[in-house]
C-alpha cells in the first residue's frame, strides 16, 4: 500500500475514533443552520402593527382592512397621527408602524402616494422581512386598483442599524464559517498534535516527503469539509427553503476552492505552532474571527469604516461569500463572478505554495 | 537457601510489630477493581513513623493504583487503609492535609519562580505570612538555593527541580510523604543528594513512602514491598530479602519475583 | 532472524566535532565519537546532558551548528534522505499513535517505508511475537514494557542498518529493562549497529563500548565499559556497617585522604585522593577502618572493590561528594 494511502487511512481512523469531536463536526452545520434560521425569523407572523392613518378616507380604510385580514400582521391600533407611534415602538409595545400619507385617496389617484414602514432595526433581517410583507400586502391591494403606479413603501427606517444591507442572508456566511472550522482549525490541530505527541519526529525520519505528509494529513479533512458543505445546503433547504438559484456544480466547485484555501492556512498555522493550543488560538484569531466579523457574514461591509473595508479584502471568506451569494440568491455564474473566483484561486495557489514550503522536514525548520 | 515465591496474603504477612499501633500508613486487604480487572488484590502492610518504605513493582503491577488509594484520590473497592490517622474511604480530604506528594511528572510549575511555587503550595496547605516566609527561607538555605528564589523553575536542571519539589512537599510538615519515582533520569550525584534529603526527613520523623525503578535505591529503604500482578509478593528489609532469595542485590530479588508477572 | 538485507557490511557512525546551541546556550559541545559496524554502543548520561540533541542530529531532524556526522559514509546533512532510509529510530517518549492499535501502528510505519508487516514479519518476530496477542489493543492501553516492544518493532520494520534509541528503558521496570537489552543483544547478532542513549549507569555494562556525557560534553574517552570503569584513577573501597547511614557518611567524608563517599546500594563507595595503585588502596582501607573504629563502628566491613561506570561518572562530573548543595 502506498504511503499516501496508508496515511489517509490512518488519519481517517484518528478522526473516526475521536467520536466526540466527530459528532460535533458533523452536527455543527445542522445546528447552526437551525439556530440562525429560527433566530432570524424570516417567517413573519403575528407582527404587532400600528397603523397611522391621518387621512382616514375610503382608500386608507380599505388598506387598514386588508392589513387586518392578513395573518402576518395584527393591527394593534390605528392612530390619527404619528406622534406617540415611535414611542410605542421604542417601548416594545409594537413591532412595526405603517404610516399612511395625508390625503391618501387624492395622492393615490395622482400616483404620488408614499407609505412608510417603521421597524426596530436591531434585528435587521426581521425588519427587512416585515418590510417585504408590508409591501406584499400593499401590492396586493394595489392590484385591485389596476393601472396605478406602485406605492413606494420606503425601506424600513432602522433604529439602530441604519445601513442595513440586504446581503444578510445567512447561509453563505454560515457555509464559509463551517468550512473554515473543519478545514483550517481541525487540520492545524491535527498536525500540531503530531508535534506534541512526538510522532511527527518519526514521520520526518521516514522517507516521506513533506508534501506527502501534508497532503496525506489534509485529505480526510477535505472530504469532511465537503460533507459539511452539502449538509449545510441540504438542511438550509429542508428547514427554510433557502434556494440555490444558480449552478450547484459551480457552488460545490467554489466550496472546494475555498476549502483548499482554508486547508493551506491551517497547515501554515500548524507549522508555526508548537502545540495544539497555540494552533487553535492562532486559527481562531487569524481566520475564524475575521470570517465571522470581517467577511460580510454577520456585519455588512458597507457599514464598516474604510480601513476595515480594506482589511476585508484580504479575508478569503469575503470573496467566497460573494460568490456563494451570487450563485444562490442571484443565480449568476462564472461570467459575472470571474473576478471573485480568480482572486480565490490566486489565494489558494499562493497559500498552498507558502504552506508546503514552510512545512520543513526537520524539527527546527 | 531460596524461598519459593509465595502468594503472601494478610494471613502470612506478619503485621509488623515494630510499626506498632501507631503505624502511619496501614492497609488491610486493600483492593481495587475496574470492571472485572483487579488492579490491586487484597494488599496489607503497616509503615511506621520515620520509616523509609520502598514500594516496588513492575509497570502495570498496581503500584500507581495503590498509591492513589492511599493518597485519597481513588476509593477502594474493598478492604481498608488508614493514612495519618484517617480512613481513606471516609475521609480522603483530611488525609490530603496530612500528606505530601511528589512525582517525577507532577512537581512544580515550570513557568513560576521558586518563590511563587512555594507561596502557591504553601498557601494550598494553609501556610501563610511570616510562617511561610520563614519556612521558605529555611528550606532554601538548607538546599543552598537562596540565590534561585526569583528563577523560573523551568530553567533549572532536573536534579535541582526534584530536590526543590521534595522540599516543597515537606513544607507543611506532613506525617507521611509519597514519592513517585522521584529520581528518574537524574544524574547519579544528585540522586544521592536527594536520598540524603530523604534520610534527613525520615530522621525527623516523616514517613517516606517511595516508588522507584532504580534497584540500588531499593537498598536504601528500611523495608521494601514488591507488587506483582496486584498482590504483594514480598515484604521485608532488603537484607532479609536478599538472604531469603539467596542473591546479592535487590535487582536480583526483583528479577526473580517480577519475572513471572503477566501484566508487563 | 534473517540477516540484514542485501547490503554487505553493517553501517558505522562517525561524529566529528558536533555542536549545537539553543538561543545562545550550548546544548552540545565538540562531540567526537565513532560507532563501529555491528557495535552496540551506549551513550550514558542523565537528563539534560544533551543525548537527545545528539541523537536528533544523527537522525537528521536537527541541524548541527558545528561539526559533521555521517552514517555509513553518508553525511547527515547533505545526504539526509539517504540516511533516513537506513535508519531505525526510537524517540525519547512513547511516540506512537495512542488511538491506533498495535497492529495498525506497525502497519502504518511499515507502509511509510514502502513495505508491509507480512513481508517483514520474520525479521521483527522475536520482538513482535511478544506483543502479538495484544495486536488489537490500542497503543494507549499498553503497559510500559509493551509500549517499548511496539516502538522497537516499528523502528525495525524496514530492516534498518543502524538503530538509534533514545532512552528506550526510561520509566520502565527492571524486568522489562533486562528483557529489552536481551532483545538488543539479539539484534546485534543480526549485524545491526545500535546506538543507545540511557541514564541508567548499570546498562553501560551491556554495551560493547560506551561514552559518558554530561552538560553537553563527553566525559573522558569512549571505550569499553571495563576500560572506562578501570580508568577511575583513584583507589576505591567499599564499606558496609549497621547503623545510621547519614552518620556513617559523615564520618567517612571526614577522613583526610577520602575524596568522596557515596552510597551504592547497601554499600558505601569511598574514593581516595591518591592516584590509583594497589598500595594506595591498601592505605585507604587501613585509614578508613581505623577512623571507623575510632568513631565506634568496629564491626564495619571495609574491602576493595572494582570501580563501576557509575563511580567513574560521578568522579568525572565533578560536583561535591560531601553532601553540600549544588
Amino acid at each position: 500500500m502506498s504511503p499516501f494511502r496508508s496515511f489517509v487511512i490512518k488519519e481517517t481512523r484518528h478522526i473516526l475514533r475521536d467520536v466526540r469531536t466527530l459528532t460535533v463536526l458533523l452536527m455543527l452545520p445542522i445546528v447552526m443552520v437551525l439556530l440562525f434560521g429560527f433566530a432570524i425569523r424570516t417567517d413573519v407572523e403575528d407582527v404587532r402593527l400600528i397603523i397611522v392613518d391621518p387621512s382616514s378616507d375610503v382608500r386608507s380604510a380599505e388598506l387598514v382592512r386588508d392589513f387586518n385580514a392578513t395573518p402576518a400582521f395584527r393591527v394593534e391600533k390605528v392612530l390619527p397621527s404619528s406622534s406617540g407611534a415611535e414611542d410605542l415602538l421604542r417601548q416594545g409595545k409594537a413591532d412595526a408602524v405603517l404610516i399612511l400619507p395625508i390625503d391618501f385617496a387624492r395622492s393615490f389617484e395622482r400616483g404620488t402616494a408614499q407609505a412608510m414602514v417603521l421597524t426596530d432595526g436591531i434585528n435587521a433581517n426581521f425588519a427587512q422581512a416585515v418590510s417585504n410583507q408590508a409591501e406584499a400586502v400593499i401590492g396586493r391591494w394595489q392590484a385591485g386598483h389596476s393601472g396605478q403606479r406602485p406605492l413606494i413603501a420606503t425601506a424600513p427606517r432602522m433604529r439602530f442599524n441604519p445601513t442595513l444591507a440586504s446581503e444578510n442572508l445567512f447561509v453563505p456566511g454560515l457555509l464559509a464559517f463551517v468550512l473554515t472550522l473543519v478545514s483550517a482549525l481541525m487540520t492545524a490541530i491535527s498536525i500540531a498534535r503530531e508535534k506534541e505527541t512526538g510522532t511527527l519526529e518519526l514521520l520526518l525520519v521516514s522517507p516521506l516527503r513533506p508534501l506527502q505528509i501534508v497532503v496525506g494529513k489534509v485529505t480526510p479533512y477535505l472530504l469532511l469539509a465537503f460533507t459539511n458543505a452539502i449538509t449545510t445546503l441540504v438542511v438550509a433547504w429542508l428547514a427554510f427553503r433557502v434556494p440555490i438559484e444558480g449552478s450547484l456544480v459551480l457552488l460545490l466547485a467554489s466550496s472546494l476552492l475555498y476549502v483548499l484555501v482554508a486547508l493551506a492556512i491551517g497547515v501554515f498555522i500548524s507549522t508555526k505552532s508548537a502545540d495544539q493550543r497555540a494552533a487553535m488560538m492562532a486559527t481562531l484569531l487569524a481566520l475564524l474571527l475575521p470570517t465571522l466579523a470581517l467577511s460580510g457574514f454577520v456585519f455588512p461591509i458597507s457599514s464598516m469604516p474604510a480601513p476595515l473595508q480594506v482589511v476585508t479584502k484580504v479575508v478569503p471568506a469575503t470573496w467566497f461569500i460573494r460568490i456563494v451569494r451570487g450563485i444562490m440568491l442571484k443565480g449568476i455564474g462564472v461570467e459575472l463572478l470571474w473576478k471573485e473566483l480568480l482572486i480565490l484561486t490566486g489565494m489558494a495557489a499562493f497559500l498552498i505554495t507558502v504552506s508546503t514550503r514552510s512545512f520543513s522536514d526537520r524539527l527546527d525548520g | 537457601m531460596t524461598r519459593d515465591t509465595q502468594h503472601i496474603t494478610s494471613d502470612t504477612v506478619p503485621v509488623d510489630e515494630s510499626a506498632g499501633p501507631d503505624a502511619v500508613v496501614s492497609a488491610r486487604e486493600l483492593t481495587r477493581t475496574f470492571g472485572d480487572f483487579t488492579a490491586v488484590d487484597r494488599i496489607s502492610f503497616d509503615v511506621g513513623k520515620g520509616e523509609v518504605f520502598g514500594f516496588l513493582g513492575a509497570n502495570g503491577a498496581g503500584k500507581t493504583t495503590a498509591i492513589r488509594m492511599l493518597t485519597g484520590l481513588l476509593s477502594p473497592s474493598s478492604g481498608s487503609a488508614i493514612v495519618a490517622g484517617h480512613d481513606v474511604a471516609t475521609s480522603p480530604n483530611l488525609i490530603k492535609q496530612q500528606i505530601g506528594y511528589m512525582s517525577q511528572r507532577f512537581a512544580l510549575y515550570d513557568d513560576l519562580t521558586v518563590k511563587e511555587n512555594v507561596r502557591f503550595y504553601g498557601g494550598v496547605y494553609g501556610l501563610r505570612g511570616s510562617e511561610l516566609k520563614d519556612r521558605r527561607h529555611a528550606m532554601l538555605r538548607k538546599l543552598g538555593f537562596e540565590h534561585l528564589e526569583g528563577e523560573r523553575v523551568g530553567g533549572l536542571p532536573l536534579g535541582w527541580k526534584q530536590k526543590l519539589a521534595f522540599s516543597v512537599a515537606l513544607l507543611h510538615q506532613p506525617s507521611v510523604v509519597f514519592l513517585d519515582e522521584p529520581t528518574g533520569g537524574v544524574d547519579p550525584v544528585t540522586r544521592r543528594q536527594f536520598w540524603e534529603l530523604i534520610y534527613e526527613a525520615a530522621g525527623q520523623g516523616t514517613t517516606v513512602f517511595v516508588t522507584t525503578h532504580y534497584m540500588d535505591e531499593a537498598e536504601y529503604c528500611d523495608r521494601v514491598s514488591i507488587m506483582v500482578d496486584g498482590i504483594i509478593k514480598a515484604l521485608d528489609t532488603p537484607g532479609r530479602l536478599k538472604t531469603d532469595f539467596g542473591v546479592d542485590s535487590m535487582n536480583d530479588v526483583f528479577l526473580q519475583l517480577a519475572r513471572g508477572g503477566k501484566r508487563s | 532472524m534473517k540477516t540484514v538485507g542485501e547490503h554487505a557490511a553493517p553501517a558505522s557512525v562517525r561524529i566529528d566535532g558536533l555542536g549545537k546551541s539553543y538561543a545562545g546556550t550550548p546544548a552540545l559541545t565538540d562531540i567526537h565519537l565513532q560507532v563501529d559496524p555491528g557495535e552496540l554502543f551506549g551513550l550514558i548520561g542523565p537528563d539534560g546532558a544533551g543525548k537527545s540533541t545528539l541523537l536528533r542530529m544523527l537522525v537528521t531532524v536537527l541541524l548541527p551548528d558545528t561539526g559533521t556526522a555521517s552514517i555509513d559514509g553518508l553525511d547527515v546533512v547533505k545526504d539526509y534522505r539517504a540516511v533516513r532510509r537506513i535508519l531505525g529510530y526510537m524517540p525519547g517518549r512513547f511516540s506512537l499513535y495512542p488511538d491506533l492499535t498495535v497492529r495498525e501502528n506497525l502497519e502504518f510505519f511499515a507502509s511509510v517505508f514502502g513495505t508491509t508487516v507480512a513481508e517483514q514479519y520474520d525479521f521483527v518476530a522475536p520482538i513482535y511475537s511478544q506483543i502479538e496477542p495484544f495486536e488489537s489493543r490500542r497503543a494507549a492501553d499498553l503497559s510500559g514494557g509493551m509500549k517499548q516492544k511496539l516502538a522497537l518493532s516499528c523502528a525495525l520494520i524496514h530492516q534498518p542498518r543502524v538503530l538509534i534509541l533514545d532512552e528506550p528503558t526510561t520509566g520502565v521496570d527492571a524486568v522489562s529493562r533486562t528483557e529489552f537489552w536481551d532483545m538488543l543483544d539479539r539484534l546485534k547478532a543480526d549485524g545491526i549497529t545500535t546506538l543507545v542513549a540511557t541514564p541508567y549507569m548499570d546498562e553501560a555494562a551491556r554495551c560493547d563500548r560506551i561514552a559518558l556525557i554530561q552538560d553537553g560534553r563527553l566525559l573522558g574517552q569512549p571505550d569499553t565499559p571495563a576500560a572506562v570503569a578501570a580508568a577511575l584513577g583513584h583507589p576505591l573501597i567499599r564499606v558496609s556497617a549497621a547503623g545510621s547511614r547519614p552518620a556513617l557518611l559523615s564520618v567517612l567524608r571526614g577522613v583526610p585522604s577520602v575524596l568522596r563517599a557515596e552510597v551504592f546500594g547497601s554499600w558505601i563507595h569511598v574514593t581516595g585522593k591518591d592516584h590509583a595503585s594497589d598500595a594506595a588502596s591498601d592505605r585507604l582501607r587501613e585509614e578508613v577502618a581505623a577512623s571507623l573504629t575510632t568513631a565506634g563502628w568496629s564491626e564495619a566491613l571495609v574491602e576493595s572493590v572494582a570501580p563501576t561506570v557509575e563511580d567513574v561518572f560521578m568522579a568525572r562530573m565533578g560536583g561535591p561528594g560531601s553532601g553540600q548543595a549544588a
